[in-house]
């Protein structure tokens, strides 16, 4: 059986979601091929999660069309049966047109490799899974970032560039404007996330956010009245209509615990909850809690965080 | 400019999920419908945006049966000028897509608008394959969008930041938080969303090409660990030795 995934890249770096990505082809129990574009250094490191050959397609962009043109030819070339891609910003772009193009089923988010046919992926904002099912002979899946945990396997893969024709761009890329100024790993992929809503009551009281999130190494974010009024910048926003994440610890201060901000973090490992309602509907999808005043309680958990950090 | 915005009915965001029928089909008992909130907040509002600045007209499609009317109602109450059905099963992303590109390249759009996604199936992937299958440039995840003759400019939700692209039209965006701000119905347009046109089309069959086995809710929670905000090392240890996320 032949795999084909997709893996991004960003300066030449394959992205996390993508080794995540070239992992779950692994575990599927193929024969793993990825292919990228652009340069990279040797195989990316994908070698190390699986793949046997790598194919750097040095004329091809991040233009959808273009990469479109690039994986469905190299999947009919090694007669791939899946084409696996990232659930992420660049996969939601090129797999749709994958699918599409080979009219093949497409499972998009899978959260679990498949279980003879059956893939299980989320629904409803996370509030349940389906199982799901291609009717074609090939398959495109989608692989929900941060739910399959990555798994070095020390192997190397043989590097090919491609000498195919991937066509010409129809989306042109003018600028790119970084969302984390302070090196902090971006929300989608951050393992720890410090999080906070409007009973902090204000944005200058974030520091003490910040520094919980700073001992961590972990990425703010927030709810979304709390972008909304402006406090914090949008790109933050969590939940239904923000953005969904799954890191591994989640801490939430002074936030209700509404059902659509949890539709957007009930993937999280780990739940803590910090709220001086004892009856915040968070306590009731939390793990940990502690009834109190953020105020109070968050700097005394910073500092015990950094003595643990001081003595582990 | 003529703009196609697709729009989609989605069980509201505070309905109780539970699902019937050896747990094959979601549970429509007592569930409030409304329009997924990417295609109206930010699709639809953008899509009229538009029009009142630079002209043209703006039609919603819907595939679905005749339980979406009521939504495809609220679109055009907000502002739509006229609305499509493609009277056929939503089965599947694919065939949606489908059918959608079917009826878009048949009359001629220069923008289809799609939302991020559905909050029901959370595929994010309809306006990606309608945009494949009409040949045309994709956007996805487009968080501001601008015409200026045949080009638009957008910026888009791009790892670790946010891109500036520019596609020519005829062009495929979904469209995310930012967009537009919301809308709220006002009288006028509830009464004319009654009178505007709202044209059923006969479906032409298209098979599914995935389709959904089961449905399973996820294992009730544990009851949480509640510490004392006077004893915080308690949680730290918690979580490096139970928990072992730090
Ligand atoms: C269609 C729709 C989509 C939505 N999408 C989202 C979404 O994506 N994300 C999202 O977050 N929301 C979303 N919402 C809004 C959501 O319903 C809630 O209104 C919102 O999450 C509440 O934000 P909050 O918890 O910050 O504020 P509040 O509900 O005001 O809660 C503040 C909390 O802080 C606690 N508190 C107060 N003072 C302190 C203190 N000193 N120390 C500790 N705790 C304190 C209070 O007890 C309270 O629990 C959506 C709503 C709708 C209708
Ligand atoms: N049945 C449908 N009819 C019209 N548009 C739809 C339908 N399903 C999905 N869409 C559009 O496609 C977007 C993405 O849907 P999905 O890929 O299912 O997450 C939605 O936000 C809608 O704009």
């Amino acid at each position: 059986m032949a795999i084909l995934v997709f893996a991004d890249n960003h300066g030449g770096k394959i992205t996390k979601s993508s080794l995540e990505a070239v992992g779950y082809a692994a575990a599927m129990g193929g024969d793993v091929t990825a292919v990228t574009f652009g340069s990279i250094e040797g195989d990316g490191g994908m070698g190390n999660y699986g793949a046997s050959k790598v194919i750097v397609a040095g004329n091809a962009t991040s233009d959808p069309q273009q990469l479109t043109r690039l994986v469905v030819d190299v999947a009919n070339a090694i007669g791939a049966s899946d084409i696996v891609f990232s659930h992420d910003t660049t996969g939601k772009s090129v797999a749709p047109r994958v699918a599409a193009r080979m009219d093949a089923g497409l499972v998009a988010g899978a959260t679990a490799i498949p279980s003879g046919k059956e893939i299980k992926k989320n629904v409803f904002s996370g509030k349940a899974f389906a199982y799901v099912e291609a009717c074609t002979d090939k398959r495109v899946i989608s692989v929900l970032p941060n739910s399959f945990g990555l798994k070095a396997s020390g192997g190397s893969a043989t590097v090919e560039q491609y000498s195919g024709d991937c066509g010409s761009a129809g989306v042109i890329v003018k600028d790119f404007k970084p969302t984390s100024t302070d090196g902090s790993v971006p929300l989608p992929e951050a393992e720890m996330v410090v999080s906070a809503g409007r009973g902090m009551k204000g944005p200058e009281n974030w520091g003490i956010i910040e520094d919980l999130a700073g001992v961590l190494g972990a990425t703010t974010a927030c709810s979304r009245p709390v972008a909304d009024i402006g406090w914090r910048p949008h790109h933050e926003h969590v939940g239904q209509t923000g953005i969904a994440i799954r890191p591994n610890l989640y801490i939430a201060v002074g936030i209700s615990g509404a059902i659509q901000h949890l539709a957007g973090v009930n993937g999280s490992k780990v739940i803590v909850v910090i709220n001086t309602d004892p009856e915040a509907p968070f306590f009731k999808a939390a793990d940990y809690g502690i009834v109190g005043d953020a105020f109070e309680v968050v700097p005394k958990l910073t500092e015990a965080l950094k003595a643990f950090k001081s003595a582990h | 400019m003529k703009i196609l915005v697709c729009i989609s009915k989605a069980p509201d965001t505070t309905s109780r999920i539970a699902f019937t029928d050896n747990n094959t089909a979601f549970d429509q008992n007592g569930v409030q419908f409304i329009v997924n909130p990417y295609d109206e907040w930010y699709a639809l509002v953008r899509a009229l945006e538009l029009k009142e600045a630079q002209g043209g007209s703006v039609t919603t499609i819907t595939v679905g049966g005749a339980d979406n009317d009521p939504i495809i109602r609220k679109a055009l109450a907000i502002g739509a000028d006229d609305a499509v059905r493609v009277d056929a099963e939503a089965l599947d992303s694919l065939a949606v897509a489908k059918y959608i590109a079917n009826y878009a390249s048949a009359n001629g759009y220069d923008l289809v608008m799609c939302g991020k996604e559905t909050i029901d199936y959370n595929g994010a992937v309809v306006g990606g394959m309608v945009a494949e299958l009409m040949d045309v440039p994709y956007v996805s995840l487009a968080i501001k969008l601008d015409v200026n003759g045949s080009v638009a400019t957008l910026e888009r939700e791009a790892q670790g930041g946010t891109e500036i692209v520019e596609a020519s039209l005829p062009l495929v965006i979904s469209a995310s938080k930012g967009m537009a701000e919301q809308r709220i119905p006002n009288m006028r347009g509830i009464m004319a969303a009654r009178t505007k046109p709202l044209q059923v089309v006969a479906s032409e069959g298209i098979n599914a090409s995935t389709k959904v086995v089961r449905y399973e809710l996820p294992p009730a929670k544990a009851a949480v660990k509640l510490v004392s905000a006077d004893n915080v090392a308690e949680l730290v240890d918690l979580l490096h030795n139970e928990a072992k996320v730090i």
